[in-house]
């Protein structure tokens, strides 16, 4: 499609201007100082109104005619192939724009108040405007190649900001932790850039969508599960989820940047956009990938309803809820992964925020039990914090409720009952664990650490969990039935997923209602009743096994550990111990002795003695001399 | 008049330079030596000019202007360095001048 003047212009802003910021933060911050939040809120803010410029102004367009290649300049041409730095603005992109940039000035303008008191306050925001831009170009990139330039940037930026407090040990391991965990999932996904680029001679999103059919099927599914083997690890699912839960030892704001709103979503964005190429092998990969999404979903809900850290259990439910996205994807319904994408944004960035005022508030306490009665120390954070756990809950009329239902609803509908019954588990689960946080940080009795004098949040701070808070009540009216249509404006780039209609739509929707409701209802019984305690002992005593295993994440990074890692460590220590420095040095060191050895007997030929030199200086004219006369005969 | 046949005059330098070759593996005083091998270069400016009037051509003539040269040259640097070498050892003995060996 020609693109309409001047719409170039904007989506280069889009991503040009948090780039600059971060590029004019680095070089400059310190000598701005604490302008330096200011600029980089700005810049992020300007990207965000840049976006819905673009966003309106494709609305002008009719629907079937909005989606738009804009070539930025030439990049790689190598006889036929291409790879151009080129963007697609279509709907689903602006979708993501509008998310990561409007999700994303929230948290700079939060980050001001929280992140105050830091010594490094202008590093930070130049990071977080760099994290923005290399998402921006992960989802507007029209090649693979560009797109995982920004894939790339977004698991650089997730190292340098999880371990942005680098001094403590734990948060430098968690920052490498989740960098080389990525860079697993970044392989495979480099090996499909290949596969297909080989296949298909190119590497643009319409070419690969169009020419995916012609691939064959079973090197199609390969090439979709690469892809996919990148999504997990960005993404966080099973196997590659490990890195996510440690990654909370960053910033909070981080947190809610990188868990809601940008890097983990980058996995259910490709699978979206790359959606012809899953669907071109057959049922295998959208199964495997629904399959996967429903596991992990569960998985880490169960990890969740354990935990005390109340960073950690929004860790865990970040995970789960990426399951739900690909659980959406898997059974086709990718409009409907988009729009829970979009609503977990809202709610996954609200609670984190809130988690991090409570923090803030508490001098960076995270452990839930010694928590309690928070709501009516602060206000603000209690109530929008309850917005937010109502909704990811699925709360009706709260945002969680239309996505999650309607993504359990595609599923029932594709027939996929056993994925349908995992997902509404989850939910109750997912129900039970959020209320289990909520009803023991901000309702009960007001209960503190020893010597903290609490407060609400600072205005900045309140200036994110507001518009988070509203988002989150009416962030599921995007998609209302009939109404306004989140999926409809998807459908030219993803098709019409299909949905359940009339009396079975209700039946669902009050299905994952009641299990909701039943889950607040048991954490209800559990923790804010006074007998609640005697209860969850006994509980505890049926399985004290299943506890334990769950308070220790199930073993699973024992199990890396013991598996993957050490094996890993003893080739890395064979390879230094023994191949570097007995064989290669002793190599090198042999060649040396060799030398010396030889040298030191033959040294003594220099005498120091001027005749002997003029004599083997002779001798030498003689041999030469003579060896040219017998040649030239004379 | 006869003229001297130039088979002697290669014989000549044939001999000058032997001696020279000689002189400078047997002595020790870098005067000499350095005598000996003034005598060398000389000897090959007698072959030179005695090809050159075999040849009939200037070509060996020319040349024993550039040997003329590079020798004056030569003994500017070589004595300069013997000076120095005996001012500061006392002797002009080559043979206790072997700092430079294993």
């Amino acid at each position: 499609m020609i693109a309409p003047s001047g719409f170039a212009g904007w989506a280069a802003a889009v991503i040009a201007l948090p780039l600059a910021g971060a590029a004019f933060l680095l070089l400059f911050g310190k000598r701005v100082g604490k302008v330096s939040a200011y600029i980089a809120s700005a810049t992020i803010g300007l990207s965000f109104l840049s976006g819905l410029i673009l966003f309106f102004r494709m609305l002008g367009e009719p629907g079937e005619e909005r989606s738009f290649v804009l070539k930025l300049f030439d990049w790689v041409n190598v006889g036929d192939f291409h790879a151009n730095a080129e963007l697609l603005v279509d709907p689903l992109s602006i979708v993501m724009v509008l998310v990561v940039t409007g999700v994303g000035t929230l948290i700079h303008v939060y980050s001001i108040g929280y992140m105050e008191d830091d010594p490094r306050y202008s590093r930070f925001f130049a990071y977080l405007n760099l994290f923005c831009a290399a998402m921006l170009i992960l989802v507007l990139a029209d090649n693979l190649l560009l797109l995982f330039v920004g894939w790339e940037g977004v698991g650089l930026c997730s190292y340098l900001l999880i371990g942005f407090w680098f001094e403590r040990e734990v948060a430098a391991g968690a920052a490498k932790k989740a960098f080389i965990v990525n860079r697993i999932g970044d392989f495979s996904f480099l090996l499909g850039i290949f596969l297909i680029a080989d296949e298909i001679g190119s590497l643009s999103v319409s070419e690969i969508n169009a020419g995916a059919a012609t691939m064959g099927a079973t090197l199609a599914t390969v090439g979709a599960l690469l892809l996919f083997g990148g999504a997990t690890g960005k993404s966080a699912q099973i196997p590659l989820y490990v890195w996510l839960p440690d990654a909370m030892e960053g910033p909070t704001p981080v947190s809610a940047l990188i868990h809601a709103a940008t890097m983990v979503t980058a996995g259910v964005y490709v699978v979206v956009r790359f959606s012809p190429l899953f669907e071109a092998g057959g049922a295998t990969a959208l199964t495997v990938v629904a399959w996967i999404g429903a596991l992990t979903a569960l998985w880490a809900a169960l990890m969740a309803a354990f935990e005390y850290d109340i960073k950690r259990v929004l860790a865990y439910s970040t995970i789960s809820q990426l399951g739900y996205m690909f659980i959406a994807s898997g059974v086709a319904g990718y409009s409907i992964g988009i729009f829970h994408l979009v609503t977990h944004a809202f709610f996954k960035a609200l609670l984190f925020l809130g988690a991090g005022a409570v923090m803030h508030a508490l001098a960076g306490e995270t452990d839930m039990r010694k928590m309690g009665g928070l709501r009516r120390a602060m206000p603000v954070v209690g109530l929008t914090f309850a917005a937010g756990w109502l909704a990811i809950s699925g709360i009706f009329p709260f945002a969680g409720f239309w996505s999650k239902d309607a993504i359990l609803a595609v599923a029932w509908e594709q027939g996929e009952y056993a994925l349908w019954a995992l997902g509404l588990l989850t939910a109750g689960l997912t129900a039970f664990y959020m209320s289990r946080m909520y009803f023991r940080v901000f309702e009960g009795d007001l209960d503190l650490p020893e010597g903290v004098h609490v407060h609400d949040a600072p205005r900045t701070m309140a200036a994110a969990l507001v518009p988070l808070g509203a988002l989150s009540v009416i962030g599921g009216f995007f998609n209302l039935p009939g109404v306004l249509t989140l999926e409809h404006f998807l459908d030219p780039v993803l098709g019409e997923p299909a949905v359940p209609h009339g009396l079975l739509a209700w039946v669902l929707a009050g299905a994952a209602l009641i299990v909701s409701v039943a889950g607040i209802l048991v954490a209800r019984v559990l923790y804010l009743q006074p007998e609640g305690d005697a209860r969850r002992e006994r509980l505890a005593t049926t399985a004290p096994w299943f506890v334990s295993a769950a308070r220790n994440k199930f073993y699973v990074d024992e199990f890396y550990g013991r598996t993957i890692v050490a094996p890993g460590k003893a080739f890395a220590r064979f390879c230094a111990d023994i191949f570097d420095n007995r064989i290669l040095d002793g190599l090198v060191n042999g060649v040396a002795w060799v030398v010396n050895g030889v040298s030191s007997k033959g040294r003594h030929v220099q005498t120091g003695y001027v005749r002997n030199y003029a004599v083997i200086f002779l001798l030498g004219v003689v041999v030469i001399a003579s060896f040219m006369f017998l040649r030239v005969g004379v | 008049m006869t003229e001297v046949p130039p088979g002697y005059f290669l014989a000549l330098a044939g001999l000058l330079f032997t001696i020279g070759v000689v002189g400078v593996l047997v002595r020790r005083n870098a005067i000499v030596i350095f005598m000996f091998i003034e005598l060398m270069l000389n000897a090959v400016n007698l072959f030179f000019v005695t090809f050159a009037r075999m040849q009939g051509n200037l070509e060996g003539q020319v040349l024993v202007f550039f040997v003329l040269v590079v020798a004056a040259a030569e003994v500017v640097v070589g004595l300069a360095l013997i000076l120095l070498i005996a001012r500061r050892r006392g002797s002009l003995d080559v043979d206790k001048v072997r700092l430079l060996k294993w």
